[in-house]
């Protein structure tokens, strides 16, 4: 009895492993032909171009990509700022209180979660375009008409509609987190709510700002529905690809460019990731 | 009394930035309704811009729903079996190839895109048919269908389950079919509900990978907000909202479930 069991165990052993390698086997193929193979390829029609390897410099060196280059990473970090302080405010507020209608002021910050950058590009359109609410009320009340929604003001609208709703959802669950003893020991000591709020509050809410900031940041670098919404002259480097590849069909450049951009993302969420410890991906 | 002066003054933000969201959504809903938007509601409601849309755009529902649920099943198939064999397996080697397979999260879809029509732009049967869509879905999709199982995976001792199973003479396969996937079907669910949600309103990708002939909805929309007046942007929106804001409320619930357990 106990040798045989013995045998079919170990027998199960074997099958079992294999079992496992074959489980991953879909996975490996699926992920090996649509994914790593593009991506090499990518990066080898990045260095095809008349300039060679050097063609992934020319997002640095040449004056109009460096220059579209500094517009998107501004827009982008204004966008990580006012959202985090946007969501901070709110989402602090959310936590801390609780008061009728309190969850459907909640479900109506987060519902915007799933609305791709198009939808938000008309959302801008209707805020902000030639028949938009705010060209409308600016009429009523100055005699001129507001339009901002096709500049790059328009996109930093987008990108703040697109950013809070993912960041008020990672504020809202740090502050639950918070061990409120610390504050009330702080406030006993006799520091003053804003004495409170800057050294103690603060401070430890600092690993979801990094990790929510680095989604917003990321997604607002490489975001591209919106962008094309809204306009196709605006000067930020998804356009600037998309323009490249379809319109001057300039491969080796798109290619190199989007290489970088790639590698500017990954690498600030995967230092976000470090910092915070928590699983970070961008969205959009 | 100073604070309910912070109370008011938080709650009027909160009010605000809510309003920020809401308005413009609300006013999409209004204009798809509206007879002519620029004299405003008193012109009258009418179903005729939904109707126009459902004429010209009818197509793109029907693909965005085709490749929504082709995506679903090739996640579903690669991806559960592989979630099981990554929290099985552990070490360094299953958590590079999780690492790997989450990478296209970190890039824009943008750069996807450009590889894929690099590699196999030039198979124009391929390229042409809607299946090049599927592929770039699938590619965009897969981490969320793996994590959301392997999370389940991290709750439950799968391993002593697996075990007992296996002591109890069933096969390797027997054990996958009838023990771990009912047990990590409350994470595949969830993976599923992101997929579709995800494949739904997908445009990044699907923009530089759709065809005259493979528009799905979002790329419809971009259609009808560069075109079409915009009521009929408006009334399409609202269809898409009305099929998207089912999906978006039973991932809330899920997450409040998971959260209250």
């Amino acid at each position: 009895m106990v040798p045989r069991h013995n045998g079919q165990g170990r027998h199960h052993v074997i099958s079992h492993r294999r079992f496992v390698w074959l489980c991953l086997l879909p996975l490996a193929v699926v992920t090996a032909a649509f994914f790593l193979l593009p991506m090499a390829r990518l990066v080898v029609t990045g260095a095809e171009g008349p300039r060679g390897l050097a063609g992934y410099l020319a997002i640095l060196v040449e004056p109009r990509y460096r220059a579209t280059l500094i517009n998107t990473v501004l827009l982008a970090a204004a966008t990580t700022v006012v959202t985090l302080i946007v969501a901070t405010i709110a989402g602090m507020f959310l936590q801390r209180h609780r008061f009728p209608g309190r969850s459907v002021l909640i479900a109506m910050l987060t519902f915007p979660l799933a609305f791709p950058g198009v939808v938000v590009g008309f959302m801008i359109i209707l805020l902000a375009g030639r028949q938009g609410l705010i060209g409308d009320v600016s009429n009523h009340l100055f005699g001129e008409k507001l339009v901002f929604a096709y500049s790059i003001y328009g996109l930093f609208l987008g990108y703040l509609y697109f950013s809070i709703p993912r960041v008020i959802l990672t504020i809202m669950a740090a502050v639950q987190k918070l061990d409120r003893g610390l504050e009330e020991a702080a406030r006993s000591l006799g520091a003053s709510p804003w004495a409170v709020q800057r050294d103690v509050v603060l401070p430890a809410l600092a690993p979801a700002f990094v990790a929510s900031g680095a989604i917003a940041f990321a997604t607002a670098m490489g975001a591209f529905g919106t962008a094309f919404t809204l306009a196709t002259n605006i000067d930020v480097l998804p356009m600037l690809i998309y323009t490249e590849f379809t319109l001057a069909a300039n491969f080796a450049t798109s290619a190199a460019l989007s290489v970088g951009l790639g590698l500017v993302t990954w690498l600030i969420l995967a230092l976000a990731r470090s910092f915070s410890g928590s699983a970070v991906a961008a969205a959009g | 009394m100073r604070d309910r002066l912070i109370f008011a003054s938080q709650l009027v933000f909160t009010l605000l930035v809510a309003a920020f969201l809401v308005v413009p959504a609300g006013l999409s809903i209004v204009a798809g309704v509206t007879v002519n938007y620029f004299r405003g509601i008193q012109s009258g409601v009418t179903l005729q811009w939904v109707a126009q849309v459902w004429e010209l755009y009818a197509g793109t529902i029907a693909l965005s729903f085709l490749i929504a649920f082709a995506t679903l099943a090739v996640t579903l198939l690669a991806g559960v079996p592989a979630a099981y064999a990554l929290h099985v397996r552990g070490g360094r080697l299953s958590r590079a190839i999780e690492e790997l397979i989450t990478l296209p999260l970190a890039i824009p879809g943008l750069a996807i895109a450009l590889a894929l029509l690099l590699t196999y732009g030039g198979f124009s049967e391929f390229r042409r048919s809607w299946l090049f869509i599927l592929v770039g879905h699938v590619v965009f999709t897969m981490p969320f269908m793996v994590r959301s199982v392997m999370a389940v995976f991290g709750t439950l001792d799968i391993r002593t389950l697996d075990e007992g199973a296996a002591s109890l003479g069933a096969s390797p396969w027997r054990r996958f079919r009838d023990v771990i996937v009912p047990n990590a079907v409350p994470g595949i669910l969830a993976g599923s509900l992101m997929v579709v949600t995800l494949s739904l309103g997908e445009f990044n990708l699907t923009w530089m990978l759709h065809t005259p002939l493979t528009k799905t909805l979002p790329i419809g929309l971009a259609d009808s907000y560069a075109s079409m007046r915009l009521e009929v942007a408006s009334a399409y929106t609202l269809i898409f909202f009305i099929m998207i804001i089912p999906l978006l409320v039973a991932m809330q619930m899920f997450a409040d479930r998971e959260q209250a357990r």
